[in-house]
């Protein structure tokens, strides 16, 4: 069992900053590692696979495609970098799923594949990037809904 | 590594990708040495041919206006590059000639301290030799200047040597190439080495070889000079990058264009 410190997803672009008077502010997504997989849904509300697979294919967001092949033949050019994610919902439950998008240096420090909700240890990063994770909890839920849709 | 096997006859069986060119050892001739592939051999057919065709390849208009400013007096010293180095297509010795002097390079000067690349070099003599406006470093002037005193060593294998005083920059420059950085937290190894022959998206990896540049791109219809490279793919990591000729990139030159060592200057080299 593995237990890693809060991560502090900090908000801070103008948009958000406007947002935040209309809404409560950003929650600070913190999560639990159990056995290499975080359970529990990092805004405790279920995925939208819709709009997952949208995100995923989003060049500015998941842009999963740079490296694994997914079951969407209408997106031309699949990577081959890491594994095809078709069937990944019958490898891996889904709080791994969830674990390996967060932050996959988890599973293996030596991954070329981002982490898509982590914003420490990063170095030289653009200005515009700083404090942001690449993905909102938002996003990373919905990614989530939709891989838990590709079984085999 | 197993899962690739896999994912290759996935995407073969999707008909998604044009299927690398194949890789089989020793059959590249020169442009492979060792582990060590030009990105010549990662670049489609099409784009080899265009390389290869000595009229069609639109980096020879950027090498003959290189030829038009070799012989142009400039500056305050009444000086053209031919007055000091007389016919650059000569073996160098001496001062004369410019045929080998690129497979050298980065070099280090005693002067500055620090090693130099090709173009500071070249600014040095215009500002020293010449007492002439340095160029600007992405402009047709120093573009085409570059590509001019590369391609007078065409053929000829990098041979950067990397002993003495240059030694701890090597050190840099190597530190540089296996840092991880940006938003998307990657080192060039991370797509340079344990990528090289994979599809990112619609590209295939190459071992980011330097012995093409300046390189004729297609997609911008003009030569970019490697440390306009060395930005693109710190920025498409979201890092941010550093300033042309800055040390960082000079040291990061030096490391990569040893690791380029053997493989012949291809400039003008023609990629995507
Ligand atoms: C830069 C390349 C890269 C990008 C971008 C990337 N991945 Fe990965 N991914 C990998 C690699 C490589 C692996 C193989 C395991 C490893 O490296 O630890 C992997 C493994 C995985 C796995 C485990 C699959 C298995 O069968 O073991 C999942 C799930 C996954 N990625 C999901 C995603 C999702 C979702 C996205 C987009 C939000 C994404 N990846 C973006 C490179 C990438
Ligand atoms: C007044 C004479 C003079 C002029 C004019 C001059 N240079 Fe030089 N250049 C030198 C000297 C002296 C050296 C150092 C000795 C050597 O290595 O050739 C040198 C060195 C070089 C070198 C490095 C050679 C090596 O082996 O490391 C390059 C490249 C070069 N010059 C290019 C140019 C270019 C391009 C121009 C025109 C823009 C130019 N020079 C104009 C005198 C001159
Ligand atoms: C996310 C993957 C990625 C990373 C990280 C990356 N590059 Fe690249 N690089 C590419 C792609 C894609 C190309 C174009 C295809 C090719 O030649 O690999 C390229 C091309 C190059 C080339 C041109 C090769 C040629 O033959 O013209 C050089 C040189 C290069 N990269 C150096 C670097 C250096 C140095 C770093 C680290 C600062 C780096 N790259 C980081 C993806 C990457």
């Amino acid at each position: 069992m593995s237990f890693r410190p809060p991560a502090i997803a900090v908000f801070s672009s103008a948009i958000v900053a406007a947002l935040i008077t209309l809404t409560p502010p950003a929650q600070a997504h913190e999560y639990k590692v159990v056995d290499g997989a975080i359970a529990v849904s990092l805004t405790g509300q279920a995925g939208d696979p819709v709009n997952g697979k949208k995100t995923a294919v989003h060049r500015k967001k998941g842009n999963c495609l740079a490296c694994h092949s997914l079951p969407i033949p209408e997106q031309q050019f699949h990577g081959e970098i890491g594994p095809d994610l078709n069937g990944v919902a019958s490898r891996y439950s889904e709080g791994e799923i969830r674990a390996r998008i967060v932050d996959p240096k988890l599973a293996n420090a030596d991954t070329i594949m981002p982490a898509f909700h982590r914003t420490e240890g990063l170095f030289r990063q653009i200005e515009k990037f700083k404090g942001k994770t690449i993905l909102s909890a938002q996003e990373v839920e919905d990614i989530v809904a939709y891989l838990m849709t590709l079984t085999e | 590594m197993l899962h690739r096997l896999f994912i290759l006859s996935g995407v073969a069986a999707l008909g998604l990708v044009a299927m690398p060119p194949a890789s089989v050892a020793g059959e590249w001739g020169a442009y492979e040495v060792g582990d060590i592939r030009s990105g010549y051999t990662y670049a489609a057919e099409e784009t080899r041919a265009i390389q290869d065709d000595e009229f069609g390849n639109p980096g020879f208009i950027w090498v003959d206006y290189g030829e038009e400013l070799w012989s142009d007096v400039d500056g305050a010293a009444g000086k053209s590059c031919e007055s000091c180095h007389g016919d650059a297509s000569a073996m160098k010795d001496g001062v004369s000639g410019m045929k080998g002097v690129a497979t050298k390079y980065p070099v280090f000067s005693e002067s500055m301290g620090k090693p130099i690349n090709i173009e500071q070099q070249i600014n040095n003599c215009r500002v020293n030799n010449m007492e002439a406006d340095p160029y600007k470093w992405e402009s047709k002037e120093m573009l085409s200047m570059t590509t001019y005193v590369k391609y007078q060593s065409h053929g000829m294998p990098v041979n950067v040597d990397i002993s003495g005083a240059i030694a701890p920059f090597y050190e840099k420059g190597k530190n540089f190439y296996y840092k991880r950085r940006g938003q998307l937290d990657m080192a060039c190894s991370n797509c340079h080495v344990d990528n090289a022959g994979n599809m990112i998206r619609a590209n295939l990896l190459s071992q980011g070889m330097a012995n093409g540049f300046p390189t004729y791109r297609l997609k911008w219809q003009k030569p970019g000079s490697l440390h306009r490279r060395f930005r693109g793919c710190n920025k498409q990591v979201r890092a941010k990058p550093y300033a042309n000729g800055s040390d960082e990139y000079v040291n990061l030159e030096v490391f990569l264009t040893h690791r380029s060592n053997g493989l012949p200057i291809e400039t003008p080299a023609v990629r995507n």
